[in-house]
């Protein structure tokens, strides 16, 4: 049971401190920003809620949210099963466990920009390692700067290799923690595999899949660096997701009204998918 | 048992092909990139690797890496450790409110902040230094690090404070001799996700340095982009990106699958 102690606050003040003057700061300007216009020269003039109504009907800004709904479902469903079928085929103990589960970590840990390099070499159709194998020895003509559909492969394919091992790591952890007994108890009942995965595993890895899921979610929905390297959004605007469409209009065109209005948006969505995802998840606990 | 064992084999070997061409680009000359394929460096040369340690423009890149990659870490466990503690031992006014505020920076899209903060970093006149990058990464770090740090320190009884402070130790001697090195691998897995979290970003770090702390992942789209086509020297400087990450991650590779098991959402 804890204890009430309102001086527990100054145990919490430095990381108060530092994690609002990041993100209240910022904030802030972008809600100045976005209920504004500006010409330069730090004149600015009210503009209202334009901004807002401008990207919330902007056909631009729909088509760049449909393709990340999209591109972060596809991401979800293959990672999510494929990262609990790898956990459930790896041994429980041995010396072959931490070799597995550092050479499954390696790709989370190398910088997103490399990533998309390494995807480019790979995936170069004269020169790369699996482009000359589909161009040369199946046969397939592939190449992702003229083909939307291969681009689309190419960066969904990218993004299970980076990132299947978190799914992998947290549903292997949920799964290292069920006691012996439990498996002994259902081959005793007669249990068959299904019934065993369906009753005894999937309810003891609920936790970690849900912070699975909630991670995958949020950072596939955030990506930016890896599309960004592999194909900078093309061919034509055909993998811009929304990040990468957020910094063209910010960065890019320095339309800094729109920009702010469609970052505070965007995070709203993030947000509130998240908040859904989760309350879903935790549902049947509450009760 | 044995025959299941070809799909995690199978994953592994996906997953190092990859790794592997970049490495065996790496090692090859320009000339032999551009002039067709081949499965293996068929004149293997370091010319590459020396360009990378000869030059200072790129090697002070990894220096720069380290450097906030280094400083950041230490200042998200330095700060996140008491507010674990809080969060896992006492209950207050607004905790759980608190709690969920900072999750949710670790939601916020880093393109919604990249130019806030280098607006805000330049006010205050730290922008282009280590410190920038650091206090921008921590943004997601202190989160994450307060979020696995409570998990761990969860699971330390609360009879272990009331022992200590009945037998007469004062609070920041507990905290420093008893507390912390009873939820070092906690310690230890944050670290690493602070470490990992901030080695592989690069919108923020990018923006937010110019010359002087410029990331080596910088130096390298600037590379690719004005140098035309030096595939193999791109290819260099991206395999040594590797080699810090599989290095720190040796020393978790007991606890790495701990790490996230034990925070609570």
């Amino acid at each position: 049971m804890k204890t009430e102690n309102q001086k527990a606050w100054f145990f919490v003040l430095p990381v108060l401190v530092l994690v609002a003057f990041n993100a209240l700061i910022p904030m802030m300007t972008v809600v100045n920003y976005s209920v504004q216009e500006t010409f330069g020269d730090n004149v600015f003039f009210w503009q209202g809620l334009d901004w807002f109504q401008q990207i919330l009907r902007s056909e631009r800004f729909h088509a760049a949210l449909g393709r990340q709904f999209l591109f972060t479902g596809l991401i979800l469903a293959i990672e999510v099963p494929l990262g609990i079928a790898i956990a459930l085929s790896m041994p429980r103990k041995g010396i072959w466990v931490p070799v597995c589960l550092v050479l499954m970590a390696l790709p989370m840990l190398i910088p997103w920009n490399v990533v998309g390099a390494m995807w480019n070499i790979f995936t170069l159709p004269d020169i790369g390692l699996l482009g000359y194998f589909l161009n040369h020895v199946l046969g397939i003509s592939y190449d992702m700067t003229q083909d939307p559909i291969a681009a689309w492969v190419t960066i969904i394919t990218m993004d299970v290799w980076h990132w299947t091992s978190l799914v992998v790591l947290l549903a292997y952890a949920g799964l290292v923690s069920i006691p012996d007994a439990y498996y002994q108890a259902a081959k005793i009942d007669g249990a068959t595999n299904w019934s065993v995965f369906r009753f005894i595993q999937l309810p003891k890895m609920k936790t970690v899949l849900t912070i699975a899921i909630l991670l995958r979610f949020m950072d596939s929905f955030n990506i930016y660096t890896e599309p960004f390297v592999l194909t900078g959004g093309g061919p034509g605007n055909s993998t811009t997701m929304l990040s990468i469409d957020l910094v063209k209009i910010a960065l890019g065109q320095f339309d800094l009204g729109p920009a702010a209005a469609m970052s505070l948006i965007y995070f709203a969505i993030t947000l509130l998918v998240s908040w859904l995802f989760y309350t879903l998840m935790t549902k049947d606990d509450l009760n | 048992m044995q025959k299941r064992s070809i799909v995690p084999i199978l994953y592994i070997l996906f997953l190092l092909l990859p790794i592997y061409w970049l490495v065996a680009m790496s090692f090859k000359t320009t000339n032999e990139i551009l002039s067709g394929f081949s499965l293996f460096p068929q004149t293997f040369t370091l010319d590459n690797y020396k360009v990378i340690f000869t030059d200072p423009s790129w090697y002070w890149g990894y220096i720069n890496s380290i450097s906030y990659v280094t400083i950041n870490t230490v200042i998200s466990i330095l700060v996140a450790l008491p507010a674990a503690y809080a969060f896992s031992r006492y209950r207050f006014l607004g905790d759980k409110q608190l709690f969920f505020w900072l999750l949710t920076n670790r939601m916020a899209p880093a393109a919604v902040f990249a130019l806030p903060f280098f607006q805000l970093y330049s006010a205050v006149g730290i922008f282009d230094t280590y410190l920038a990058v650091a206090l921008a990464h921590c943004l997601f770090n202190i989160p994450l690090s307060v979020w696995i740090l409570e998990g761990f320190m969860g699971g330390i009884p609360k009879e272990l404070d009331e022992t200590a402070f009945v037998d007469g130790y004062s609070f920041p001697r507990f905290f420093a001799t008893i507390f912390i090195p009873s939820i070092k691998a906690g310690v230890g897995v944050a670290a690493f996700f602070c470490f990992m979290f901030s080695w592989v970003e690069l919108l923020l770090a990018k923006t937010l340095t110019a010359v002087a702390a410029k990331p080596i992942a910088a130096t390298m789209t600037k590379t690719a982009s004005s140098a035309g086509y030096e595939l193999g020297l791109l290819a260099a400087a991206g395999t040594l990106t590797i080699i810090p990450g599989a290095i720190v991650i040796w020393f978790v590779r007991n606890y790495i699958a701990k790490g996230f098991a034990m925070g609570r959402v």
